[in-house]
Parts: structure tokens; sequence; C-alpha cells
């Protein structure tokens, strides 16, 4: 009884806080500029469906992607027992759906024992990647102590966990088999049963193990979930409304600002008046620039680096890393949601995204080539990000570099960027 | 284009040549081998000439907006009143900037770039690899244009393009979408690159090398610039050409 109601407080405790920390992640997103994104349900749900559920653009690399593909059914899975520890925890139950599921119960069981083992293969591969073969994709500048530290700490977590789970059911299946209490037979433990031997014999240590096993795995469970909020790991989540807002367009095609479109057609005819439009800057300085989508997709990276191990400018030793773009967006969002919390809507930390964070520099050097969105497993864009921070820099702060100055006057005098007359357009013709 | 309108005439398509195709001299090549090939299947096709001006796509990649929207405004007024409906153009990134950025601005035409006209002419038999010079069995690579390939997905045309060569066709370690990009888009052609250990077109001919093509196939005049100047750089000129797919395709066929 005591059991349950001290589940029952720590399991709402945990939903609490997560919601809480969730929903200011959810208005850190919405503070964001808005963009329409709710055209084309059926292909939206068909994009999420693919990449993020069907991990379409992870076997790229094999490697990781099949790793990646036990991590990702283990825990969609696992979270079926996940359900029946809620159900036993509150209702004091155990293993409440052997009763329900019969012969079916120990099958399944069996499956999620063999998916916690490809679990734990996985994570310790994804170590040794990590911190042993120190995989070039898992270093670079932005890759400071702080983003190594959470990858490591959820890889251990995952494995932390597993192993309960599997230490668990090898008590359990022991004391199954000595027909003990209520530990009624369920099934045949396919791997845990390998772990018997090195479990103590009498019946009083094996449920000691069992029961502390159980806290253990749920409550670390919990405790991940409030650790999501802090970590890249958030990507479990935001992994599918991310893919179903998916840019639907050719990754070519960029977006025609509206509100010069407004100034221009003034420009060109004088008779038009334009709409009267809100007072905002022309592109991004700072997060709250950028729209709600490109916030959503600083939440969803999970520093996988692929973006910046195929962009040329990175390859080629520059400055600009796509990865970085990601997280220095996520960092300070963060510190503006931050800002509110403690200060109020209106402060201003004197701080912006732009040379704070991202330098000019790192801007400047991208190709616009997409290298970077086509390699994203959960479709997220840099490059929105760098064309809308290049364009604060073009028409607020007139900071282009000098020779790109020299080719707008180009196309400004002479319809091209190079300087040639504009009259001379037909000489081709001539040879 | 004015010349047809005034004796009253509209052509089946206009050819959009692009600042590269009229100024750059290496580009006139490919622009005056393009119109061969449409002269050769009896297209009608006009050019703009001196009424021709950038689509604005250099400045709108740099992140002036106000420039690329002035540059659109005032071609699309130029196309919509010559009754334009189809349009082939010579460079990816013009092709990329009338297909997707000018329908929200008043510009719907039917666009396609010039390997994907010649792939279309392959296909209907109007165009074959004959009467001129024999590619075949030479090693041949294809560089995936960024704003062709990953930015428009077309990937095929330009490699059906070759395939008619009976040539020894090999693709690079980096191809398709995973292709990497020459260096010169995001308006960087118009500028000089950020501090780094190598130039990025110098990274592409590692690709390249490794190929061991003869022949680098192109189908962008920045690409063609910054390949060029790679296999110059790693003195290969005698070994590697750098040939667009229209050039390829016009000498295929003695034009």
């Amino acid at each position: 009884m005591i059991g349950q109601v001290i589940f029952i407080i720590i399991l709402f405790a945990a939903i609490y806080l997560f919601s809480k920390n969730a929903g200011k992640i959810r208005r850190n997103i919405l503070l964001g500029r808005d963009t329409d994104r709710s055209d084309h349900p059926g292909e939206r749900w068909k994009t999420m469906l693919k990449v993020a559920f069907g991990q379409s653009k992870m076997v790229k690399r094999p490697l990781a992607a099949v790793m990646h593909f036990f991590i990702y059914v283990g825990f969609v899975i696992i979270n079926l027992e996940v359900l029946e520890i809620m159900i036993d925890g509150v209702f004091g139950s155990h293993r409440v759906f052997s009763k329900v599921l019969g012969g079916l119960y120990g099958l399944l069981i069996g499956g999620f024992e063999i998916l916690a083992l490809l679990v734990l293969i996985a994570c310790v591969v994804f170590l040794i990647r990590r911190n042993i073969i120190h995989l070039k994709r898992f270093s670079g500048v932005e890759m400071t102590s702080w983003p190594k530290s959470d990858a490591n700490y959820i890889l251990t977590i995952e494995i932390l966990l597993m192993t309960a789970f599997l230490t668990m059911n090898a008590a359990d299946h022991k004391l199954q088999l000595l027909n003990f209490g209520e530990y009624i037979k369920a099934g045949n433990f396919p791997v845990s049963h390998l772990l018997s031997p090195l479990l103590p014999d009498s019946a009083r240590s094996l449920v000691m193990v069992e029961r502390g096993c159980w806290w253990l795995h749920i409550i670390g469970i919990l405790a991940f979930l409030n650790y999501l909020p802090y970590s890249k790991h958030f990507h479990i989540l935001l992994a599918f409304p991310n893919t179903y807002y998916s840019n639907l367009n050719p990754k070519g095609k960029f977006t025609n600002m509206a509100s010069v479109t407004n100034e221009v057609k003034a420009m060109l005819d004088p008779s038009f008046t334009p709409p009267a439009a809100e007072v905002s800057r022309f592109g991004a300085k700072d997060v709250t620039d950028l729209t709600w989508k490109n916030l959503m997709e600083a939440y969803t990276c999970t520093e996988c680096g692929r973006c910046t191990s195929v962009c040329p400018a990175n390859i080629t030793g520059k400055l600009l890393s796509p990865r970085k773009i990601m997280m220095d967006t996520r960092d300070r969002i963060t510190e503006v949601g931050k800002n509110i919390d403690a200060h109020g809507k209106d402060h201003d930390d004197g701080k912006a995204l732009l040379d704070n964070y991202i330098t000019r520099e790192e801007l400047w050097a991208c190709t616009s080539c997409n290298a970077c969105t086509e390699a994203c497993p959960v479709n997220i864009n840099p490059l929105e990000i760098i064309t809308e921070m290049r364009r604060y820099l073009v028409m607020e702060e007139a900071q282009a570099p000098a020779s790109l100055n020299n080719m707008f006057g180009n196309v400004e005098n002479n319809g091209a960027p190079w300087k040639y007359a504009q009259a001379d357009r037909a000489n081709w013709m001539k040879q | 284009m004015a010349e047809l309108i005034a004796a009253g005439q509209e052509p089946e398509i206009l050819f959009w040549v692009g600042c590269a195709g009229s100024f750059d001299e290496r580009a006139q090549r490919i622009t005056r081998d393009i119109c061969k090939i449409l002269q050769h299947v009896g297209i009608s096709f006009a050019v703009l000439g001196t009424e021709e001006s950038c689509t604005g796509d250099p400045a709108k990649r740099a992140g002036n907006e106000f420039l690329f929207q002035m540059q659109a405004m005032t071609n699309i007024e130029l196309l919509n009143a010559y009754n334009i409906k189809k349009i082939v153009t010579g460079c990816p990134h013009c092709f990329n900037t009338i297909k997707n950025e000018y329908p929200g601005l008043g510009g719907s035409y039917e666009v396609i770039h010039h390997t994907q006209l010649i792939q279309q002419l392959i296909d209907e038999g109007k165009l074959k690899a004959e009467g001129g010079e024999s590619f075949k069995g030479k090693r041949i690579t294809y560089h995936d244009p960024c704003y062709l390939g990953r930015g428009n997905e077309v990937y095929e045309a330009p490699r059906k393009a070759l395939e008619v060569l009976d040539a020894d066709l090999v693709e690079m370690k980096r191809c398709r979408s995973n292709g990497l990009c020459c260096g010169a888009g995001g308006a960087q052609m118009f500028k000089e690159p950020e501090p780094g250990k190598k130039d990025i077109n110098m990274e592409r001919m590692t690709d390249v090398l490794e190929s061991k093509a003869q022949v680098v196939a192109a189908a962008c005049p920045f690409c063609m610039t910054m390949l060029s100047d790679g296999v110059k750089h790693s003195n290969k000129e005698q070994e590697i050409k750098v040939l667009d797919i229209a050039e390829i395709t016009a000498r295929a066929n003695g034009l």
C-alpha cells in the first residue's frame, strides 16, 4: 500500500515537472515568427511516417542506421512494458498483462528481452564510437564538454535502464521457478535467464533484487523523461512534429519575403499603396526573428553531425558548421526563455544570435548547396537560418563583403553580376 | 524575341541564356552549342538578347531580397508581355529561380533545364549520338550541380543524355543527392572564400581524380568555371576535359 502511494506521488511529480518544462519549450518555440505549414496534410503525414517513423533518411550510414534502429524500436516497444509497470505500480498488481495475455505474454516478454539486449549492444557500440574510436563526426568546435557529456549520459542511462530491466526479469524468473508467492510462471525469459547464475538463491534476496530493479527501472525512466527537456535527446519527441511540418517545396526554392514584395511593388508602381504591415526587421538578427519552425528544428536537433560532415565549407576547413548553427539557435532561444522567466517578457539582455553566437564569417561561408538539409535525418534546415541572417546583414546593416556589394551594384546597373554592359549581352551570337 | 514579335511570330520555347552564358567566354561556347542543338532538331526558339537581365539569383542567395525582387518583377513583366509559356535555361541557377521563385511574384512558366530538354529529345528519337565525335569507351563522370540535383531533384536527365554515348560512365564517390558542391553557389562565385585549409573545388578534384575520368560532364556554367580551375590547378589539363552536357551532345552529333 505504501509502495503504491509512493509510486503514485513519484509518477505525478514526474509528469508534472516534465509538462512544465515541455510547456516552456513550447512557449519558446512560439516566440518565433509565424509561418504557415498547415497545407497538404496528407503529404505531411506521409513525410512524417516515412522520415520519422520509418527512419528513411538514416540508411545513408548503414551501421549507425541499424544500431539506431535497435534503440528506436527498443524504446517504442519496451514502452508497452512500461505501461504494465505503471499499472502494477498504481494498483499493486504483479505482471498484470500475464493474466490477460496468457501464453502470448511469454512471447512478448521474450521479444522485449531480445530488444533490450540489442539496445544494450547498440549503446555500447555508440559509446565506443564516441569515446574510443573518436569518430570525426562527433567532434568539432561546437562539440564542447556539455554536448559530449550529454551524449554519454544518454547512452549510459539507457544501458542502466536495460540492465535493471533484465536483472529484474532474471530475479523474477528465478522466483517463478521456486514457485514463490505471486511470481507466477510468465514465459521462459530468453535473455535474462542467462543472468540467473549471478543472482542469489534465497527467495528473500531474489525478491529484494527484483523489487529493487523494478523501482530503479521505473524511477530511472521517469528521471530520464525529465532529463529530455534539457538534452538533445528531446529529438525522440520532436522528430515527429518536426518532420510533419517539413518544408515540402523543392530545396532550391527560397521564400519570397512578402514585406519586400510590397516595397518593391510600391517602388515600381507609384500608384500601388502597400497594405499596412507590422514594423519588423528584414531577416534575422536574433532567434525571435526566425520562424517557430526554425526554433522547433533547433530543439529537434540531436547533434548527430551528418550535416556538418557533408558541408563543403566545413570539409574544407571553414568556420561554418550547420550543426553549430542549430545548437547556437537552441542555446540562444533557451537563454531568451530564461530571461523571460527571470525578468519578464520585454527584458533585453543586449545579446543576439548574430555575433554573440553565430559569427558573420560562418554565415558568408555557406554555398547554399543544401547538402546539410539533404543529410538531416529529421529534415532540419540550417540553410534557412543562414539565409535569414544574411538578409539581416545585407538589408538592415548593409554589411555584405565588399565583393558582394560590387556584385549587387553590377546586377542593379548592368543586369549581370559582372561589370559588363547590358548592350553587350547578345554579343555571343556574333561569333 | 523583339524581332519575332514584330514579325507576328511566337516561338515554341524561350531560351534563357543567363549572365554566364551571355558574358563568360567559356560559357558562351555552351550557349552556342545549345542553340545548335535547338536548330538541329528544328525547334523554333527565341532569346531575349539585350532585354534579358539577371534573374536575381546571386542577390537572393546573398541575402539581398530587394534586389532579387526588383530583378524578378522586371523580368516577369517582360516575359508576360511576350506571352512566354515555356522556357529552357542554360544554367541551373536561372532554372531554379524562374521555376520556383518567380511563380509567387506573378511569373508562372514551364521551365526546364537544357539537360532535361536534351533528354526529352533523345527519348523522342529526335536526337541521337551520331555523325560526330565518338565518345565510345571514353571514361566520363558527371558532376551534379546543387541547384539541379538536390535543389530540384533532377538527377536522371543529365545521366540519360550521357547514356546514349556508349561511353564508360562512372560515378564519383560523392554523387547524386550526396554530390559535393563545386564551391560557387550561394553567391560564392562573386567573392573570395572564407579562410580555410583548401578550396572547395580542389576538394571536389579528389573525387574527380579518384574516378579516373577523362571527361567531367558539367551542367552549370559556375561548376564549369570551378571544375576547370580545379583541373588546371591539378595540372591535369591534358588528361581531363571538363565539358558541358550540351557541348558533349553537340560534338557527338557533329553540330
